[in-house]
Formats: structure tokens, sequence, C-alpha cells
């Protein structure tokens, strides 16, 4: 038995080594061999996917059984642009994600200023903790939290009478397009739940672009006689561009898509991604459905050629 | 007062930043707070009493664990699955050139660029059209989809720091492909496998947006917390499942982190 397992030994490992040898040799072959299952998944799975998405919405549904016919055709993608309620389903998205994203960016500089550029290392470890976690704390449990937060009753609500500023709160409650009948059901608090879902996506790569700016040149535009404003908007600013392209392109991308927030806390008006659910669901209108969500990949690529010429990708 | 820029932040600056940084953290930590009030119809702030008792009730409840366990069954199979392809997909693309591998990582990466609808309303057009029922096996294909880039990333930003030298010395000293991959790279990237599924993992057990188009008529963990948005009539026990949920996202999120951060 014993001297069987050894005669077999050497012959096992000559073979190991043989095809050891083999693979390095020919890399390509072994290079195929790791691509062949992620890529078949990959390929036929998600790209496999997106054709069926894009196919399906150049079909169209039939008025009368409500069923959908597999004939290729503009129909749909013409019900889509031509219908006006579509249009401003649209344009609100868009609008949104825009809103959305200037926002996040304005708040995002101050927390990622800071990060980058002044905290000690301990410091700046706490903080890239403090950001991560909420990052990655339950989408669904922080739009939750918000609900309870921007609730007639909520804490928001009762933060502001404390300190004597409800009025403020309904002032911008009566503001026409904003407001509605509590936080919880108008588009200021949507925007308010937007910005701090994306908030961390902002923070982490505008960090990342201001870390890497030399503080030799912040030194010499001082040494030059400029003003801290003057090098902020002369040499961060322009620095940090980067950095900010890529995070606008995480919460520009992520608004546009979002269907859980729009119906969880906001006004009556449609976004995209609700109406992507909706169509696929209760109306049954998989082109539709299929169609409205090419818009989102339209406007992403958009965004994308316009952030790629910002040098967004230096920063990822 | 020239030199503040590069000596330190300002009193103004470091408040922003605090109170940045305490904004995000702040609706955690009214929802741990709500777990435990007695007040059960309304979002009433300050809560009027505080109550271990709906952790109690939720215990209880059949259908949460239910939920919880197709949540934690659906991710590990995801986890699996994106684990094996990632790990593949970095080992072959860590050192290698090729034409078309600029495209192969975008790719990769595309899952997580898109908005997560994209993803679901694609692979449902695609269960339409194939004749599928959705069901656990839709769930977890959505998943590991997403996953694979998380995984990758984190095994091809170890890969690059190992030594190439390292395998040819292995291979030189007579060991073959396996021993070598056991003994030299293994333990090498094994930390970074960890984190990578326990990252995948809680990406996985939380997600909502792809699942809700790929579920059918299973009942995730996010599925079920989902629709209880919209019939607040059991908000105790909804807010006691956001506290579950956050404990088990957040213990291997921490921990991946731990495992990846650079060393001093």
């Amino acid at each position: 038995m014993a001297s069987a397992a050894a005669a077999i030994e050497p012959g096992a490992r000559a073979l190991g080594r043989g095809l050891s040898t083999f693979f390095y040799r020919r890399s390509t072959f072994y290079l195929l061999l790791l691509l062949l299952p992620p890529l078949l998944w990959l390929g036929m799975v998600y790209l496999g996917s997106l054709f069926a998405l894009l196919l399906q919405s150049f079909y169209a549904i039939d008025e009368f059984t409500a069923t959908v016919v597999p004939k290729l055709t503009l129909e749909t993608y013409r019900q889509l642009i031509t219908h006006p309620a579509n249009v401003d389903i649209i344009l609100r998205t868009l609008a949104m994600a825009i809103a959305v994203t200037l926002a996040c960016a304005v708040i995002a500089f101050p927390i990622a200023n800071y990060m980058a550029r002044y905290a000690s290392p301990r410091m700046k470890a706490f903080f890239y903790v403090g950001v991560m976690l909420p990052m990655w704390t339950s989408y669904l449990v922080k739009v939750y939290a918000w609900r309870l937060i921007l609730a007639k009753q909520g804490i928001l609500n009762w933060g502001l009478t404390a300190v004597g500023l409800d009025g403020v709160l309904e002032t911008a409650l009566t503001t026409p397009v904003i407001g509605g009948p509590s936080l919880a059901s108008s588009y200021l608090g949507m925007f308010i739940v937007f910005v701090y879902m994306w908030l961390p996506f902002m923070i982490l790569p505008l960090a990342a672009a201001l870390e890497r700016v030399p503080q030799s040149l912040i030194q010499a535009s001082a040494d030059l006689g400029a003003r801290p404003r003057q090098t902020f908007w002369g040499v961060v600013l322009p620095l940090a561009l980067p950095g900010l392209a890529a995070g606008s392109v995480f919460t520009f991308s992520l608004t546009l898509g979002d269907y859980i927030i729009p119906s969880v806390v906001g006004a009556p008006g449609y976004f995209i991604g609700m109406m992507v659910y909706q169509q696929q669901g209760t109306a049954g209108n998989i082109p539709l459905a299929a169609a409205f969500s090419v818009v989102p990949i339209v406007l992403i690529a958009i965004y994308l050629m316009l952030a790629k010429r910002m040098g967004a990708f230096d920063a990822l | 007062m020239r030199y503040r820029d590069w000596n330190g932040a300002s009193t103004g600056q470091k408040l922003a930043a605090f109170a940045g940084l305490a904004f995000m953290h702040f609706p955690v930590l009214v929802i741990i707070l709500y777990a435990f009030t007695t007040e059960d119809r309304t979002y009433e702030f300050p809560p009027p009493g505080l109550t271990l008792h709906w952790f109690e009730v939720a215990f209880a409840r059949e259908d949460i664990w239910a939920a919880l366990k197709l949540s934690l069954t659906v991710a590990a199979a995801a986890t699996a699955l994106a684990l094996f392809l990632g790990t593949l997909a970095a080992f072959a693309l860590v050192r290698s050139r090729f034409f078309g591998k600029d495209a192969l990582t975008l790719l990769f990466i595309l899952p997580i660029a898109l908005p997560g609808i994209i993803t679901g309303i694609a692979l449902l057009s695609a269960i339409k059209l194939a004749n599928l029922a959705p069901g656990f096996w839709t769930i977890v294909a959505g998943h590991a989809t997403f996953c694979i880039v998380i995984v990758y990333n984190n095994v091809i930003a170890r890969l690059r720091r190992l030594p190439k030298t390292w395998v040819e010395a292995s291979m030189d000293l007579g060991a073959d492909g396996v021993q070598t991959f056991r003994h030299v790279v293994l333990p090498q990237i094994a930390t970074a496998l960890l984190a990578g599924g326990m990252l995948a993992f809680a990406l996985s057990f939380d997600e909502i947006i792809v699942t809700l188009f790929t579920a059918g008529h299973e009942k995730t963990l996010p599925i079920w917390f989902f629709n209880e948005l919209f019939r607040p009539r059991e908000r105790p026990i909804t807010n006691v499942v956001a506290v579950v949920v956050i404990a088990v996202t957040l213990v291997p999120i921490l921990l991946a982190y731990y495992l990846t951060r650079p060393k001093e």
C-alpha cells in the first residue's frame, strides 16, 4: 500500500509540474482558462440581460389585449418622448439629480477638505470610518429613519420648534414647488434625503483627490502673496476637480435611478425609477419600463463624457 | 494669517467637518432610539417612554425569521459565487496586457456604475424573455452580478502588492502551481478574500433595488421591510428589524475595514 502510494506520488508530482510549466509557458491559454467563468457569467447574465432590456424597449404593448407584441417598433419610444407627462417625469428627475449633485458637492467639500488635508493620521482614520459606516448602513433603514425624522410629529419638527425656527419650516413648506403638507411629503424633504444618502459617495473621491494636492503648491501660492481664499479658488479647487467630477458621477447616477426614496418620502410627482417599477409591475408594460430605463443610461453616458473631459477617472 | 491654509484648519472648518460627520450619523442613532419607544402609532419625539417589549414581540414573529433566513441564505450563495468569479477575474487581469482589457474592466464595474434599477429591470426582461420563474436563484444571480466587482477590487489590489518574484521563486524551488498557490499566494490574499467576501455579504444582505425585480414571490428581509414602509401598522416591529439589519451589516463591514486597513 505504502509502496504503491510512493510509486504514484512521483508520477502525480511530475504531472503537476508539467501542467504548471505548460500553463506558465502558454500564458494566453492560462489567461483564457481564468477569464472564462467570470466572462461567461457577466457576458451572458449581465450583458445578455441588458440586451434583453434594449430589445424589450423596441417592442410595444398591444392596446387592446395588453400583451407585449414581440415585433420591432419605435412606438414605445415615440410614446416616451411625445407624451407630456413622460417628458415631465424625465425633466423632474434630471432637475433633482442636478440639484442633489450640487448640494452634495457643497456639503462634502468642508468634510473632505478637513479629513484629507488637516486631520492628524488618527483623526483621518476616524473620519474615514465615520464616513464609511453610514455609507454601508442598510439603505432601507436610512430611508426609513428619514421618514421618522421628517414626519409631522417627528424629531426635526420638534427640534425646530424647540429653538424657535418652526416659522422657517412653515415658510419653506408653503413655497410653491418645493413645499407640501409636511416635509415627509414634499420635494424639499426628498431632496434632503437624497443629499444625505449620497453624501459619502461624494466625500470619499473628493478626499482622495484633495489628499493628492501637493503642500508645496499651496506654500508657493502663499509665498507669492495669495490670500487663503485666492489659493483655494486658484490652486486647491482646480486640483480637486477630478475628485469632484468622480463623486458627482455617483450622486448623479444614483439619483437618476432611485425609485425607493421618491416613493417613500416625497411629493406626488413621478420619477423615472418609479415609472420603471410601476410600468413593469402593476401596469405590466415592460416595453415602456425598458424604454424609461434607457433614459438614465443615455443621461449617464452624456454625463460620463463630460466628466471624463474633467479628468474624473484619474481620481477613482 | 496668510499661512493658515497649510498650518491647520480654522475653527470654522473644523466645526463644519464635525457637523457634517454628525449629520451623517444622526438618522442611525434616531432609529436605534425609536426601537425602544413605548409609543406605537405616531413618530412622536421625544419618545414618551422606553421599553424592550418590541424586541420580544419581533422575536416571536415567524415571518421575520423566515425572511431573515432567506436573506442570509441568498447572501451566502451570492457571496460564494462572487468570490469564485471575482477572484478568477482578478488573477486573470492583474498583470496581463491584451487587446480589449479596458473594455473588460469596464464590464466588471458596470453593474455598480449603472443604477441598480437598470440591473433589476434588465434581469427581469431576460427572465421574462427566457420564460424563467423568478425565485431564489434569480435573486442570487442578481446579487452575484454586482458583488463580483467588490471581490475583484479587493483581490486585485492585494495581488498588485504581491511581488511576482515570489511566485517565480516558489516555482524555481520545485513547487507546482497548486503548491505555490496554497503556500505562497493564498496566505497573502487570504485577508483580502475575507474582506471582499464580507463586503459582498453585507451588500447582498440588504439589497432591495435589484431584488424587488428578481424576487418573484420570495420575501427577503429588505422586501419584508419595504412592504412595511407602505403598510405602517406594525411600526414598533419595523423599528426592531431596522436595528437588527444595522447590526448584521455593520459587523462584517467593520471587520472588512480592519482586515484591509493600511498597516503603519
